[in-house]
């Protein structure tokens, strides 16, 4: 069970990302997470959104450059060990996260959302399910 | 089938074109000798008179022409006709400098037409094609030159000029063009438009191009061919001389045949201006043989390439010029090093990105800077930042040992750099000396 993350390439100067949430303003696409990382010349935007499709469609007609990647989205409590809980079962699998983001909101209150990018996005959905945590597949996404 | 537009001149046997040469080279020293006084001195300053050139082994004689010459004499000092026998004029773009203005005659536009019609011929060309020419048309030589050597060709063309995209698409698909003569920058950037309109290089009439006026690489040649399924042929010329055709690539696609009937080709040490042997890279001389209005003789050209006598595959018999390593005028010189901006393109390529580049030279601290931004590619964008960087520490390596020198790579959004419908600007020397 995964989740469709898109990335986007962005200059590392004033403005770019503006440009960005511009277009998804534009096309009326609501973002359900948003992460950031950069190195002094340039950056990745990593999204979530509910439809991926017309996103990166509108994305490329306004010049962007785009890729998808799968990640896994696991739904945990809001409450002081919940993240602990999960990043347990990655160490027993041997796991690597190459990065992770967070992210509050929707229906469920007291409800936070995070989200993996792994190896093996199997494998750890696997391991998650196994371990009594619900996942999130794109259809959640939107029902979020 | 090899086509040949004058198969008795284009495959002649080499005592022959030697003979045409010798002949032609008399009379164009003598006709320069009678009607250009600005190199009548020159000649005289070198204690020459016609008398002293019998045949193409005294060309060393002469003095050289060279664009400092040509500005000198603006506009008329080198035309060796009345005006009232001239019929048109074209004009150099004028970006190294002040304009270079050249004269024709009736009879130098057909022999120019003439050669731009072998090039179209050598690409496949005939009664049954339709050329596009989207070369600019006006005082630049792309568009008017390769328009006649259609015309001379049999071909249907179509004028459509440079600029205009989307128009330039409708016509190849609506009127089936199946040769395009453009600068190479443009047809990359046509081929990347007609990609994004979802047309596969199968569903892409063309099946040959034209490509001159700028230089470009062996790997650019086959990213446009891949992306409109044709053959890239590159074609050389320079206004000075005529325009496009001077030399035009055959089916063998390995150098370009110098149109010898017309112009003799020699390469010199740039430094001293002595001749060097045949195969040894220096810059370009040709001399003009048989040009009424602008006859040029030993006019150096700025290009470094060098030529080849070996026997073509195509049955061609004229000697062949390599792709041009760069103009001295496009030749930075970076930290005492000489760099091209074709061999930071060769690079690109090779790395996977496309040809979507800038070069920016800047002095920091009494010590040249170099910045070479490239265009991100959905090939190249991956969601992982370090496999980016890694991708990105690649080029600068390519580009340290290309180079000699370390280079600085940006990567910056996709279209962000200004795309040419005409030349490309590839060079911004901010450097104030």
């Amino acid at each position: 069970m995964s989740v469709r993350q898109i990335s986007v390439f962005l200059e590392n100067k004033p403005g770019q990302l503006n440009q960005l949430t511009e277009v998804l303003a534009e096309n009326n696409i609501d973002m359900r997470a948003l992460s950031l990382a950069e190195t002094s010349e340039f950056g990745i935007v990593r999204l979530i959104v509910e439809d991926v499709y017309e996103a990166t469609q509108v994305l490329k007609d306004a010049g962007f450059v785009s890729s998808l990647t799968k990640v896994v989205a696991v739904a945990i409590p809001d409450e002081a060990g919940g993240l602990n809980k999960i990043l347990k079962v990655f160490t027993a699998m041997h796991i690597n996260i190459e990065y992770m983001y967070a992210f509050l909101g929707g229906k469920e209150v007291k409800q936070a959302y995070m989200i993996f990018r792994v190896d093996d996005y199997k494998t750890a959905s696997a391991a998650l399910r196994s371990a009594g945590l619900k996942l999130l597949d794109q259809e959640d996404i939107a029902d979020l | 089938m090899e086509r040949y537009y004058q198969p008795e001149i284009e495959c002649a046997s080499r005592e022959e074109i030697k003979k045409l040469q010798d002949e032609r080279l008399v009379k164009q020293v003598r006709h320069v000798w009678d009607n250009v006084p600005y190199y009548r001195k020159k000649m005289e300053a070198k204690g020459l008179t016609p008398d002293d050139i019998q045949s193409a082994e005294d060309l060393y004689k002469l003095p050289f022409l060279s664009k400092k010459d040509l500005r000198e004499s603006y506009p008329y000092g080198l035309v060796g006709v009345p005006l009232k026998d001239c019929v048109r004029i074209h004009s150099t773009s004028g970006t190294t400098g002040k304009r270079v203005m050249a004269f024709y005659t009736q009879h130098d536009i057909d022999l120019w037409e003439d050669c731009c019609a072998r090039a179209i011929t050598a690409a496949g060309g005939g009664d049954e094609d339709v050329v596009q020419v989207s070369y600019g048309y006006g005082l630049f030589t792309g568009g008017l030159g390769l328009h006649g050597g259609s015309h001379k060709a049999g071909c249907l063309t179509i004028p459509t000029s440079s600029g205009n995209t989307e128009r330039q698409i409708m016509f190849i698909q609506d009127l089936n063009a199946t040769i395009l003569c453009c600068t190479p920058s443009y047809a990359a950037y046509l081929g990347e438009s007609m990609r994004e309109m979802g047309l596969s290089p199968e569903e892409i009439p063309l099946k040959a191009g034209i490509f001159g006026a700028e230089a470009w690489s062996e790997e650019m040649r086959h990213d446009i061919e891949k992306t409109l399924g044709i053959k890239a042929y590159d074609i050389y010329g320079l206004t000075e001389l005529s325009g496009p055709g001077v030399a035009f690539e055959c089916s063998a696609q390995n150098g370009m045949h110098i149109n010898e009937d017309h112009f003799i080709a020699e390469i010199i040490d740039p430094k001293t201006g002595e001749v060097l042997p045949e195969g040894t890279q220096g810059e370009l001389v040709f001399t003009s043989l048989d040009k009424e209005a602008f006859p040029l003789l030993r006019y150096r050209t700025r290009d470094i390439c060098t030529l080849t006598r070996e026997k073509c595959s195509c049955g061609r018999t004229h000697v062949k010029m390599c792709k041009p390593k760069g103009r001295t005028d496009d030749m930075l010189i970076i930290r005492g090093v000489n760099v091209f901006p074709s061999q930071i393109e060769t690079v690109l390529l090779n790395n996977g990105y496309q040809a979507n580049y800038q070069i920016v030279v800047d002095r920091v601290n009494n010590s040249d800077t170099l910045d070479v931004r490239v265009e991100m590619t959905p090939e190249m964008f991956t969601d992982n930042l370090g496999e980016i960087t890694r991708r990105q520490r690649a080029l600068v390596d390519g580009l340290k040992s290309m180079l000699g020198i370390k280079a600085n790579v940006t990567l910056v959004a996709p279209k962000s750099i200004t795309r040419s419908e005409g030349k490309a600007v590839r060079v911004i020397d901010k450097r104030k000396i």
